[in-house]
This record gives C-alpha cells, structure tokens and sequence, in this order.
C-alpha cells in the first residue's frame, strides 16, 4: 500500500516537471526572436516623433495620443475628464496645422435612461469635445458633431463594464 | 426603564416585519393575475361559412383579449360541458354552476354582399338571464381576427363602462444583427402582436414612433441620411414627407390630438430644445429656452399643454408647459430619473421610464395627488405607451439581453409579454384608434 502511494506520487510530481519543461520552451520560443527585430525595424524606418501632433503618421502610431480617438464619459455627464484632456489637445494641435481637415464628433450613450433622451446626452458629449477643439485653435467649420444617442453600441451586456464603453464621443476624421 | 427600552425594541422589529410584508405582497400583487376579474365564459361560435374553418376561432381572439385586460377570467374551452349556439338553447343553471358571471355565444356567417364575414353574437348576463348585447359585426375575409377584437371592444365597453381598445394597432422598432451590421424596421401589429407588418426598413437607427391622432400616419425618427431627421409616412399607402432634418438633432416627434400640429425636438441652435410645428403652413415656434436637455414632447388629450423631459433641474424630469407657451413647472418628484410620459386619455395620470440606480422602471404619476405607483420589476423597462381607453400601458423591456414588449394593466395587477418577431423590440406606440 505505501509503495503504490510513493509511486503515485512520484508519478505526480513527474508529470507536473514534464509539463512545467514543455511550457516553458515553447513560451520563450514564441516571444524572443519574433518581436525584437520587428521593433528596431519600425523605429528605424519611420520614426515619426509621437508628440509631433502635426504628423498624419501618428494616427497609426500606438504611442502617440493622436492614434487614440475615443473619449469615455461618466454616466449621465459630458464633463471631458482629466485624463483625457490631453488626447483632446492633440486632435486640436493636428486639426490646427491642418486647413483640410474635417472632423465629426460622434456622441454617444450607454442604454440606461431613454432613447430620445440620449440623443441628447450624445449631443452634449459631442459638443463638449467640439467646445474643447474650438478653444484650442480648430475652426468651427471643420467640426461638426453628431449625436447616435445609445443607437449605436459598441457592446451589448447590461452591466457598466459594458456601459462604460458606450458613453464615449468618437472623433472621425471624414478629411485629413 | 428596562420596560421601555423593550418596547421600543420590539416595536422596531414590527416596523421591520411589516415593511417586509408589504414589499413581499407588492410583488406578488405584480405576478398574479386580477382576483376580483369578472368570470366570463366565450363559448366557440358555429362556423357557417364555405370557407375553411380559420385556425384560431374569433371566441379564441375575443378570450384572449379579454383575459388580457387584467378584468376578465374567461372559462377555459376544456370546461364548457355545453355549447349553445343561440339563446333558446341556453342553460343558464349550467353557467351558474360553472361560476360564469357572464356569456358569449354566436355564429359566423358570410356577409349578404358576399365580401367577407358577419360575426353575429350575443352577450348575456348568467344570473339575470338578460340579455345585454345583440350585435353583427361585419368584416373583410383577411380580418377575421380585427372582427374578433372589435366582439371584444363591445363586450369590453358593455361590461366596465369604458370603450375597449383590441381593435387598435401597435408600432414598434425592431433592429436584428450586431455591431455596425444592423438591420432597423418600423413595424405596425395588432394589438395583441399578430399580423406584424414592416412600414419602413433602414441600416441606419430608426426611433420614437408616434401616431397621427386618426391612426393613418406615423411620425418617427431616421438616420438614413446621417443624422437624425423626422418623418411622416402613411401607413397604408407608403407616401411619406420630410419634416425636418437641420444641424443637430431632430427628434421626439409628436402629433397634437387635432393633428394640426407636431411638437418635436430640435437643436440647430446648439441646443436640444421643444418646438411646435403647424403642419399646414409648415412654420415653427420655439416653445422651451433653456440650455439644459428638453426632449420627449406629448400633448395633453386636451390640447392645452405640453410634457416633456428636461434635465433642468440637475437630473431629468417631466415638466408641463402651456402649449401657448410660458413658463415650464416640474411634475415629477419622485426619484432621480423621470423621462419619456405618457399621458393618459382623460389626463389625470401620466406613465414614465423611473430610473433609480440601474434600475428602469414604469411608473404612473397620478396628477391630481401627486403621487408615484411604480408598476414594473425592471430592470431595464422604458417606452411607457397608454392604451387608448387607460385600460393596459405598453412597454419596452429586456429579457436575456433581447428587447421585448410586455403590456401591464394600469393598476399593475397583470403582466403579460407580447409574441412578436425575432431581434431586439422596442419603442412601442399604441395607435389612438380602429383602422
């Protein structure tokens, strides 16, 4: 009986190793050589400076704030929160540089509350970030907003995990 | 001094047993049915025409109807030991035994211009043996069923005074698929959610169906161009007007009950703000000026006033302003979120979408006491809409993260979900009267 026990452990423990190797290996053969060089390569290549708010290739730049174009809000307010503040500037410094670029403030709100109501909200929400572009140089007629109320969610579950994705203003750019 | 320390203990404790009790016989109040419904027994009418037998009979509908009201408890077919066709054969001991207070019998027959059916029927009373209702209602060979509504509007009216409102019609929105991928529909059913037909299709959202005081029209709200903008379509032939789509948003449309005008939401100024349009001349005047959010516009069944939402206050609210124009008064008190009213038909009472926390629920206002019922469970439940005679209100709600329609009677004793297509169903609107 003790002996079976002992091997049955042994056995355990064997293959708890053998899976702990095998993950191992393979995570570590996954990260290392692929993602190193396709860094270097992009930072080599294109550089644009990620604070260069007049640089159109910082759109597609994750690191620069002009890549980010959503803007999140508490419930029922259109106040532009802190830290959102400087994404807002950095669409205000590119849409400044630029004569041509045209601009739709897409206001929206989560499902709580009524349809028309929201329509409403989105409204507020959209011309609070219009408010924020127009101070800091963009000209009136390159921005308009439109309010999709809580027509159009990005996700559809009933909690505020999901809410909170859909109070948002999304700045489209329809010219760059 | 032990004594009193007691007493106030256990009078705590009864304060808090009876506060439990109330809360639970409220909701058990919200799921049963109406104990005080008047039993009623629709006995299967004789088919006499040459046309096949229609799959639902019209004593089916007019139950069904009925049993709906929250008012009535029809006798289940199974239980009718007997079937009399006309008055001479009627056994009114057998009626009193199975605890019918009242009786339906008829027949349906082709109509003498040979365009469809007569429903002729009779109403009598179980223990007076009177007969209080002898009528022939005449319809098309495809509505049968509206026939069957129109038996239970009459029996309706006879029974509680007030008109019956079966033979009305619903339109709602129904939207189907996910993300940017969506399919919007305006819909028009009967009553009880049969015959769905779809009056207008967009990809972009379509909202806030609202209907022209005859019942031909419908206004409603679409972004087919963009941007919110209302329109008028006729629900029969498909005409439809643009009534406005400026900067902003154009929303909430509402007819008078003259249908002279429309109260809409507009905000081209900068600002959501209620006017009211002449839909003759087609000129507009601004009637609330505030910078808050002033949405959600419905007229008084007297014409003389106008509610509406506003966020003025801090959160939103009803208020009530002349339709003249003046100066707005808050209506509603109670809790932190009234939105989107419904009026009644004689006025007194209004039904809004009452948030609290996350919690959606309808409640009705009554306006001459002041005073809030709240009438639904939640959690998620808007788009209060008052059945033309104040019987039953309708409502949008969520079930397992799909919109649904559910009607709950206007004293809140009885609940019930409408059938109705697949997808998302929401924003109902009960139509004022009969096609």
């Amino acid at each position: 009986m003790n002996t079976t026990w002992r091997l049955l452990l042994a056995l355990v423990i064997a293959v708890a190793i053998s899976a702990c190797k095998t993950t191992e290996p393979e995570t570590e053969a996954v990260t290392e050589p692929e993602t190193a060089p396709v860094v270097e390569e992009v930072t080599t290549a294109a550089a644009p400076d990620p604070r260069d708010y007049s640089d159109a290739r910082n759109f597609d730049n994750a690191e620069s704030l002009l890549s980010k174009r959503v803007i999140y809000f508490d419930f029922d307010k259109s106040e532009v929160k802190a830290e959102y503040r400087g994404i807002v500037a950095a669409h205000a410094a590119y849409i400044s540089a630029h004569g041509s670029a045209r601009v739709t403030l897409e206001g929206h709100a989560d499902e709580r509350g009524t349809r028309e109501y929201n329509l409403g909200l989105g409204e507020r929400r959209g011309n609070a970030i219009s408010g924020l572009l127009s101070a800091a140089g963009a000209r009136g007629g390159q921005l308009d907003t439109v309010s999709y109320g809580e027509e159009r969610p990005v996700c559809r579950v009933s909690d505020e995990n999901c809410w909170w994705q859909n109070r948002r203003v999304e700045i489209v750019y329809t010219a760059r | 001094m032990m004594n009193k320390i007691m007493k106030k203990i256990m009078y705590a404790l009864l304060l808090l047993m009876v506060s439990q009790l109330a809360h639970a016989k409220l909701e058990i109040e919200i799921i049963q049915g109406n104990a005080a419904a008047l039993p009623i027994a629709v006995i299967p009418m004789q088919w006499n025409s040459s046309d096949p037998r229609p799959e639902t009979g019209v004593a089916e509908v007019v139950s069904s109807d009925l049993y709906r009201s929250g008012l009535f408890d029809p006798l289940d077919e199974e239980d009718m030991v007997d079937r009399p066709i006309d008055a001479e054969s009627i056994r009114f001991g057998t009626w009193r035994l199975l605890k019918a207070d009242y009786l339906v019998i008829g027949h349906v027959n082709d109509a003498p211009n040979g365009n469809g059916y007569d429903i002729v029927y009779q109403l009598f009373d179980v223990h007076t043996q009177e007969r209080l209702l002898s009528q022939i209602t005449t319809v098309g060979y495809g509505d049968l069923r509206f026939g069957a509504h129109r038996v239970a509007d009459a029996i309706y009216h006879k029974l509680t005074g007030v008109p019956g409102a079966f033979s009305t019609r619903i339109a709602y929105i129904s939207a189907t698929g996910i993300g940017n991928d969506q399919d919007y529909k305006l819909f028009v059913a009967d009553a009880d959610g049969f015959n769905p037909q779809a009056v207008v299709g967009s990809p972009e959202p379509l909202l806030s169906p609202s209907w022209s005081p005859d019942g031909t029209r419908l206004a409603y709200v679409s972004f087919e161009k963009g941007n919110s903008a209302i329109y008028v379509q006729n629900v029969s032939t498909g005409q439809r007007e643009l009534i406005s789509s400026g900067k902003g948003i154009n929303g909430a449309p509402s007819f008078s009950p003259d249908g002279r005008f429309m109260a809409m939401t507009l905000s081209y100024t900068g600002n959501p703000e209620i006017y009211v349009r002449d839909l003759t001349t087609g000129q507009k005047r601004q009637l609330t000026q505030h910078w808050s959010i002033d949405t959600e516009p419905v007229w008084s069944p007297d014409s003389e006033s106008i509610y509406f939402t506003s966020d003025r206050g801090g959160r939103p609210q009803i208020y009530k302003v002349a339709a003249a124009g003046g100066k707005p008064t808050r209506i509603t008190r109670d809790g932190d979120y009234n939105a989107r009213a419904s009026i009644s038909p004689d006025g007194e009472r209004i039904a809004v979408a009452h948030g609290r926390g996350n919690e959606y629920r309808i409640a009705v206002v009554d306006m001459n006491t002041g005073r809030m019922r709240i009438l639904t469970p939640g959690v998620l439940d808007e788009s209060p809409s008052f059945a033309p005679n104040g019987s039953m209100i309708l409502y949008a709600t969520r079930e397992d993260a799909r919109g649904v329609l559910s009607a709950v009677s206007a004293d809140g004793n009885v609940r019930q979900r409408l059938i109705l297509t697949e997808g998302d169903v929401r924003e109902p609107a009960r139509s004022p009267v009969i096609r």
